[in-house]
């Protein structure tokens, strides 16, 4: 059976030489960097090698402009709250409706506490509306949080310009590019981006690291107190393995930023035109002429996103889906219902993810099983009509269940 | 990924009676709000004796909605309309080894499609009599509905009077923030403030045991708080009796739905402490399974 993985957006495979870096501040540099004595010797100076890795895959003008966190959601958490602590007189966020809950989750909680949340919604592409932007943002507003690319359909947000328009109204501006950073190019001295959320595990580094990228001269309030580690801005003793890896896995993917962009390109391309060739009445998400490089979220109509997982997973294909019932909530994809996606396509909807580790073959493989896989679960579809193969006349109103 | 039993997955990848039957004289169709799954029932009863003789099913949702209807086909097949009727929610859970509790709702949208299908055959019609919300309490899939229809109807006003009156809140006890908020809508909309620290009203208080009990006082102390759980359990499917008491280990048999059921520890665990609050002393609640095989006098001077 094949062993095919699919599922980069969620998380990644850490790459080996990146553990290779890492196991010797395990085992012999494993001294508090700190300590002045040999076993942090080398300590502090590894940590700051990657810091200026991390600095050259992002392009920001100072390394010391790089804060380690211990994932992506610290990292969204700091730079907001950050916000609103240092300036307390202002009471309005503007975020989109279709943010991770890194960032939605927190904001729902500080609208309990009285701040006004502005959630931008999205058209069927997923896009913005930078018109009605342009009319939120005032001396009410503590931050702009907007990602860089969407998790789910992988739709790149015009963060840039926005940050630009943020800072001529002199409101700050922060971007949770965990999907973006190691995908696309950045050179973050050339924009007025205040801060910036990285997660290692996007980028085939390991799991509990993160960053945050924090313009020089950017207001801070630092979320956790303590002692002097990131200048103080980030107390607790550094997760130094872990920090090493992230630096040359920044390194790594600065290397291959060309072949994500072409050749992990490609193998998205070729899933895409051959899934949408050989299945009918199905679509792709998301606004297709601005994406990652390497996602593709495609929606099967009139079947359920778990049970295509069951029966790819029984393929050895692993990928994931905007549907309700793969999250532990239930509650239907909220970027889905965020672009009017009709229900009876938004609980199909499989994200495949790629990465540079993936290859052509694996890409015929999903193509092979994939057509098999949404006819055998539509024959068990009430919204289908399996004597003539296509969806019954008027699925909406052929079948109306009494909802509970 | 969900932690399927090896039944579910095998009528999801292997599903019984799918698709709907030609010549079906009944036909149910219901969806769950709370995750969009919705499932055709159709079914073939025989005018003359009202038995079952076929059943299909077209489901759009997940893979333990694709179970629930499969094995759902299978258990009603045969049966009379009316012994049809008597099958829970919690039976279609058990045939398939259980379902995770977020996936409680698939069993559920199994029955009621059953009873839509009954309904359509005698020429009622069926109204669905209960509202999902979003599940709160994991450990006991209670949902956000539930909660708030008990905290109006009892005026309740702290975490412990909805775990009193609902359970949940009583397992881990991570849903509590949750259970708070909704305290919180509720109390507000009467006109009252949430106060964490408030007294628990009308808890059903224990009268502690006072004084030396004579062994029979004490065994029927302990039978009459095992009892006390009898009314919630039996609403769940389930029902619980005690088979007997050795020192501190009180032997309860869990039937119904409760055997086997993943809550069941959770259970017995709530069982054991209101029996320590009760009677004032440590006593274990253990399985009658596990109970030591009891030997005759005969057998014991053979040993």
């Amino acid at each position: 059976m094949p062993d095919i993985y699919l599922d980069n957006n969620a998380t990644t495979k850490v790459d080996s030489a990146v553990v290779d870096v890492m196991i010797p501040y395990f085992t012999e540099q494993f001294g508090n960097p700190s300590s002045i004595h040999r076993f942090a010797d080398g300590v502090a100076k590894a940590i700051k090698k990657a810091r200026s890795q991390v600095q050259e895959l992002i392009g920001a003008e100072h390394d010391s402009e790089i804060i380690f966190t211990s994932c992506g959601t610290e990292s969204d958490s700091t730079a907001i709250l950050s916000a609103i602590k240092a300036q307390p007189n202002r009471k309005e966020i503007i975020t989109t409706s279709v943010e991770h809950p890194a960032v939605l989750a927190l904001c729902e909680n500080l609208e309990k506490e009285g701040y006004t949340i502005h959630r931008m919604p999205v058209d069927k592409c997923g896009r913005l509306n930078l018109e009605a932007y342009k009319n939120l943002l005032s001396d009410e507003v503590a931050i702009v949080s907007v990602m860089w690319a969407n998790n789910e359909t992988g739709t790149i947000f015009p963060v840039v310009e926005m940050a630009e328009m943020a800072n001529a109204a002199g409101v700050m501006f922060h971007t949770d590019a965990v999907q973006a950073v190691g995908k696309i190019p950045m050179m973050l001295q050339d924009t007025k981006i205040d801060m910036l959320s990285i997660s290692g595990h996007k980028l085939h580094a390991p799991k509990g690291i993160g960053v945050l990228y924090l313009r020089r001269g950017t207001r801070f309030r630092p979320l956790l107190r303590g002692g002097h580690q990131e200048r103080g801005r980030r107390a607790g003793t550094e997760n130094t393995a872990s920090i090493v890896g992230l630096g040359k896995a920044c390194e790594m993917a600065m290397e291959h930023m060309e072949y994500e962009n072409v050749q992990v390109k490609a193998m998205r391309d070729r899933l895409e035109q051959g899934i949408t060739e050989t299945v009918p009445h199905c679509f792709i998400t998301g606004d297709l002429n601005n994406r990652l490089p390497n996602t593709t979220d495609i929606a099967f109509e009139y079947i359920e996103g778990e049970a295509i997982l069951m029966l790819l997973n029984k393929a050895g294909i692993a990928a994931s889906s905007g549907s309700a019932c793969t999250s532990g909530s239930l509650e239907p994809s909220h970027v889905m219902r965020a672009m009017d996606i009709p229900y009876t396509a938004a609980h199909g909807t499989i994200r495949f993810s790629f990465s540079r580790y993936n290859n052509m073959s694996e890409v015929d493989e999903v193509l092979k099983v994939m057509p098999s896989i949404v006819a055998t679960l539509r024959k068990l579809s009430p919204y289908w009509d399996s004597v003539n193969n296509c969806p019954v006349a008027d699925p909406e109103q052929a079948f109306q269940p009494t909802y509970a | 990924m969900w932690d399927y039993s090896d039944k579910v997955k095998d009528h999801f990848f292997n599903p019984k009676n799918a698709g709907a039957v030609v010549d079906a004289n009944a036909i149910g169709e219901v969806g769950s709000i709370s995750c969009g799954d919705a499932l055709r029932l159709t079914l073939k009863v025989n005018d003359d004796t009202e038995v079952i003789e076929d059943a299909g099913f077209q489901t759009f949702g997940c893979g333990s909605a694709i179970a629930s209807s499969s094995v759902l086909t299978e258990i009603i097949k045969g049966l009379t309309l009316d012994e049809a009727l008597k099958v829970t929610n919690q039976e279609i859970a058990a045939e398939l080894d259980g379902l995770p509790p977020e996936k409680m709702h698939c069993s559920v949208m199994g029955r009621e499609a059953l009873q839509a299908a009954i309904a359509n055959y005698r020429g009622e019609e069926w109204k669905d009599d209960h509202e999902e919300g979003a599940l709160v309490c994991k450990c006991f899939a209670i949902d956000a509905v539930m909660i708030e229809e008990m905290v109006w109807a009892n005026k309740l006003r702290t975490v412990e009077d909805v775990t009193n009156y609902t359970k949940a809140g009583g397992g881990c006890a991570a849903c509590h923030e949750d259970i708070e908020a909704i305290l919180e809508k509720v109390l507000k909309e009467r006109g009252e403030t949430f106060d964490p620290s408030a007294a628990p009203i009308a808890k059903p208080e224990p009268v502690v045991a006072k004084g030396p009990l004579t062994n029979l006082q004490r065994i029927k102390k302990i039978e009459e708080v095992i009892m006390s759980f009898r009314p919630q359990l039996m609403a769940d499917g389930g029902d619980v009796e005690l088979v007997e008491v050795v020192d501190k280990t009180a032997y309860v048999n869990m039937t119904g739905a409760c055997n086997g059921c993943q809550m069941s520890a959770m259970t017995i665990a709530g069982i054991q402490q209101r029996l320590m609050e009760v009677m004032g002393e440590f006593i274990k609640v253990v399985p009658a399974s596990q109970m030591p095989k009891l030997v005759t006098i005969e057998e014991a001077s053979h040993a």
